[in-house]
């Protein structure tokens, strides 16, 4: 069976940036981001994050309430931007819900939620009442808030692969459909801050006491962010940007370091490209991993001056986000979605003074210019690499 | 369409720590000797570095001993094979601890217990174990996890006209974690599947059906009992029919609304082939 590219006929974004599309589409044109001093948990590290204000008051609908915490009221301020709920309704009328498959990425689910939990046992060791609810303290969270908040019944995976988990859902889910398994797919992906990634990311000294400087010289490290964002994929639509590839693979190398020649990486480029049917030249815009750690933005710089023409623009926009991890490949995949659609190539905020690892092709200023092919790279732990290829609408 | 292109089992292996490897497990399901009243320790990962190997995960352990036995089982060398990995849980014991810690000393985190801490850890140790580059992914769905990831594992081997690895494992849920997850003891399967063709000795014919109530093939076996109270029991009926030679159909649970239909058979003429 062979891949044909996908329609992506509705998508949607939420992260520090934004709320919704327009709202992001004008923090990347007017370079405003979204970082703020850490103010997270009760003993705050001295970093920066990409917080999503007012989520500690956000309420999910009574029949939801079972789903609900951090993670699960962020995804549904997701869901409920952009006309996504409407957009997946209608296709639901037109396929069946039991015709659209739920494929959502995810690095730490709703732990939050546990680790909450965890501070306030009772007396016999077991969860606060308020929190005995098994399904937020599994990976499946997301996945199955999702469906249920859509009233899909088709299949509903969760995949965690760490940093390419929402990257990897448009894989998973073209193959779905390539099958026969489905007509339509709801991809994204979920993440929100918590103990465990502030802390975590802190002991293997990759978080930055100040705002994450992505390719820079003098970066020092990783900005954590929160972040949703959907996209409904569909085979047999007439309007929407394309999903024209993807490649996927494995380093091999290091449990939390990428291969140092970026091995994988440049096997998941040339695997996207190739499914795509294009050569690095017809690549007018790249959204990077860029998290401004040491190693991810050197090994990345490198990757991207050997493959790709002084003509490619490619750019971190964590500087805008931070790094949202697990929903990292939605929402960068949504900024690749909206350059296509509008022409606004972001450069890479907080980049002063470029690594000497940075060919010409990654840009620091803004530029207002046509795009046809967009690439959104997704590196995480473990070595798992993804790379999405989009095209215009009109291609 | 609802149906997959048949696939091919080449390999098949399992552990848990009553039945510690498929030869066992299988002669326990058809009755050929008594369940065992003793547990095991977990294997070694042998694909690890000795340093590695004691301080691995269970996860990992457990992950890596059905991953190289479904590999050998098969034939095939384990470098060339995609794969697919489904948890349940994930590592419930690393998130015990994590939680813990972050309840009482937060920046004393320790930097390997975050980074084992992912979903993808296990096949991120299998990948460099292997020194395999061929993608692989990590997921999960809750009660249905077995069949989404024999699923994903199905439709890749359809669509990439090759063989895949496809590997389900969940431990026993610690601390106040184990209140809301429930799972005990280490479980593990893992089986090789490739696209069928006339020299395929088992086949599996896969279709995804609709339902208004799930309704799931039993476990019937004496090796039910020693399971039953993992997160990856649902999987067992699928490998007690694995462990007979007559044709059978397993309905797995895939979703809320959604099973997994698996229609096993045999040509006799090939059974000296069977893994």
């Amino acid at each position: 069976m062979r891949f044909q590219p996908l329609r992506i006929t509705a998508f949607t974004v939420c992260s520090a940036a934004g709320d919704g599309r327009e709202a992001t589409l004008q923090s990347l044109r007017t370079r405003r981001g979204g970082l703020t001093p850490n103010d997270f948990s009760a003993t705050p590290l001295p970093t920066w994050i990409g917080r999503v204000p007012g989520l500690e008051s956000d309420a999910l609908p009574a029949h939801l309430s079972d789903w609900d915490c951090r993670n699960n009221r962020l995804a549904w301020r997701g869901l409920c931007s952009d006309g996504f709920l409407d957009a997946v309704a209608a296709a639901s009328a037109r396929y069946g819900a039991k015709r659209i498959a739920v494929v959502i990425g995810t690095s730490t689910s709703s732990i939050g939620a546990s680790e909450d939990a965890y501070t306030r046992l009772d007396p016999d060791g077991r969860y606060p009442a308020d929190l005995r609810r098994s399904i937020i303290h599994t990976p499946h969270s997301p996945g199955d808030f999702v469906q249920q908040a859509l009233q899909l019944d088709n299949t509903s995976v969760t995949v965690a692969t760490a940093c390419s988990s929402s990257a990897k859902v448009f894989a998973q889910a073209e193959r779905l459909i390539r099958c026969g398994l489905a007509d339509a797919a709801v991809v994204g992906g979920v993440d929100t801050l918590c103990g465990s990634v502030l802390f975590g990311f802190n002991s293997l000294e990759l978080v930055s006491p100040g705002r994450c400087q992505p390719f820079d010289v003098a970066r020092r490290g990783i900005n954590l962010g929160e972040a949703a964002g959907f996209a409904l994929l569909e085979r047999e639509a007439a309007r929407g940007s394309w999903l024209l590839g993807y490649g996927e693979s494995n380093d091999a190398y290091h449990m939390s370091s990428p291969h140092p020649e970026g091995r994988g990486a440049r096997l998941a480029v040339q695997e996207a490209l190739r499914r795509a049917e294009i050569s690095a030249a017809d690549v007018d815009y790249i959204n990077l991993h860029g998290t401004a750690s040491h190693k991810n933005d050197e090994v990345e710089a490198r990757v991207v001056a050997d493959t790709f023409p002084e003509s490619t623009f490619a750019s971190s926009t964590k500087g805008w986000t931070g790094h949202t991890l697990g929903a990292a490949g939605i929402v960068e995949a949504a900024i690749s979605l909206l350059a296509l659609e509008y022409g606004v190539l972001p450069g890479t905020l907080n980049l002063d003074t470029p690594d000497p690892a940075c060919g010409p092709q990654i840009r620091q200023q803004n530029e207002q210019r046509s795009a046809r092919r967009a690439l959104s790279f997704s590196f995480g732990f473990g070595g798992s690499n993804c790379v999405l290829a989009f095209g215009r609408s009109d291609l | 369409m609802n149906r997959l292109p048949d696939v091919a089992v080449d390999g098949i292996a399992f552990w848990s720590s009553r039945l510690p490897g498929w030869d066992i497990a299988r002669a326990v399901i058809r009755g050929e000797q008594p369940p065992p009243t003793t547990s095991n320790p977990r294997p070694a990962p042998a694909l690890l570095a000795p340093t590695e190997r004691r301080r691995a995960p269970d996860t990992v352990a457990i992950a890596l001993e059905v991953a190289s036995r479904a590999c050998e089982s098969a034939g095939v060398a384990p470098a060339e094979l995609p794969s697919v990995f489904a948890s349940t849980h994930g590592d419930l014991a690393i998130s015990d601890h994590m939680c813990a810690t972050l309840a009482t000393s937060p920046t004393l985190i320790s930097p390997i217990k975050f980074h084992n801490s992912v979903h993808n850890a296990a096949a991120g140790y299998w990948s460099i174990g292997t020194g395999s580059v061929a993608p692989y992914t990590a997921i999960s769905a809750f009660e249905h996890t077995f069949g989404a990831g024999l699923l994903e594992a199905a439709v890749q081997a359809a669509c990439a006209q090759q063989p895949v690895l496809y590997v389900a494992f969940d431990i026993e849920a610690k601390g106040a974690l184990a209140t809301v997850a429930q799972s005990r003891g280490l479980f593990a399967v893992a089986l090789v599947l490739s696209p069928a063709d006339g020299r395929s000795a088992r086949r599996m014919a896969m279709q995804m059906r609709s339902v208004d109530a799930v309704s799931l093939t039993p476990s019937r076996s004496p090796a039910a009992a020693l399971v039953a109270d993992n997160a990856l029991a649902p999987c067992l009926p699928l490998f007690e029919a694995l462990a007979q030679t007559n044709d059978a159909t397993v309905d797995l649970s895939l979703g809320h609304k959604v099973i997994l239909s698996v229609a096993l058979s045999l040509r006799e003429s090939l059974i000296q082939r069977l893994p």
